[in-house]
């Protein structure tokens, strides 16, 4: 798998996933940056964590203008698997990637804690290794997470079988008491229409390996190595 | 030529930090406030003179950039100089 990881200024979470990727892939990914107007041929792109331009504006806003969104947006469409984590979930519908707005968490507070998600569906580039229905644990580490979207959006969206991830109890109910942030539905991560770009609040790179406590997060980067084997 | 941008959450869109200010002002006397909204308030200086050409070019920064209309609104004020319709 030769991923590309892009870094914007203010990008804090780029060596999580840089790391959950070269574990997983067994290769380096490589490293882009937001002035960059070419990416090198990749078959992943990854927009990791962080507080891009200082979230100046709105949530990744600047980032989402950077010139090498340009090179993103060509290669989403021409098919390659895009995934937002966090800060470049925002940043994917700052740039039309992806429907939707992230707003302030319902309680204005940043929240940093694992959640549990439920996997929607199974068969897409990013989930082939869970099951649909099947209960994860990873974290979030926000403050903007409230995904919202107008109504007719949303019914598109959810008519589409485009939510990838909602917040859950650890028994797999969406419930308010389960939702960190008041997203609209539970949602936690959803897909563009050809569910080859991904965008999701929480960090499965975080929970790759047993000495983090968790490795939930692990299948997401099989999923794509299996898928792009 | 200076335009004003006012950037405000559309309505129905949650509001935290609209209803904490209303909450706070409530505590100190302020009765009867049904609502508060918080958005943005954007100056910006331009070079263009024309006040319709400068319209469009803030209307454009604001679609493209200043606002994001899937959760605001916005409106545009040009600095009052000749009217639009004078400058062509």
């Amino acid at each position: 798998m030769r991923a590309a990881v892009v870094i914007f200024p203010g990008s804090n979470r780029d060596v999580d996933v840089i790391d959950a990727l070269a574990a997983v892939g067994g290769r380096q990914p490589i490293v882009v940056r937001h002035r960059d107007t070419e990416l090198p041929d990749t078959d992943l792109i990854v927009l990791p964590g962080g507080f891009s331009h200082g979230d100046y504006l709105r949530s990744g806003a600047m980032a989402a203008r950077a010139p090498v969104l340009s090179a993103v947006s060509a290669c989403a469409k021409a098919g390659v698997p895009v995934l937002g984590i966090c800060n470049g979930f925002q940043i994917l519908t700052e740039a039309g990637l992806l429907p939707g707005a992230l707003m302030a968490n319902r309680d204005l507070k940043f929240v940093c804690r694992d959640v549990h998600l439920r996997v929607e569906r199974a068969d897409t580039p990013f989930t082939g290794r869970y099951a649909a229905g099947q209960v994860i644990r990873v974290p979030v580490a926000h403050h903007d997470g409230n995904y919202h979207s107008d109504a007719d959006t949303l019914a598109r969206i959810e008519g589409e079988g485009r939510v990838a991830f909602r917040y859950c109890t650890p028994e797999g109910h969406v419930k308010d008491a389960a939702n960190p942030n008041g997203s609209i539905n539970g949602i936690a991560g959803v897909y563009n229409a050809a569910r080859n770009v991904l965008g999701l609040m929480p960090h499965p790179e975080d929970h790759v390996d047993g000495a983090q406590g968790c490795s939930d997060g692990r299948p997401m980067f099989e999923s794509l190595v299996e898928h792009l084997s | 030529m200076k335009a004003r941008v006012h950037i405000t959450p559309k309505p129905g869109v949650l509001d935290p930090q609209g209803k904490a200010i209303r909450d706070a002002l409530a505590s100190l006397g302020f009765d009867g406030i049904d609502d508060v909204r918080q958005g943005k308030y954007l100056e910006l200086e331009l070079e263009e003179s024309d006040a319709k050409r400068a319209r469009a070019a803030v209307e454009s920064m604001c679609a493209r950039l200043l606002a994001n209309t899937v959760i605001e609104d916005y409106w545009i004020e040009l600095e009052a100089g000749q009217p639009e319709s004078a400058r062509g």
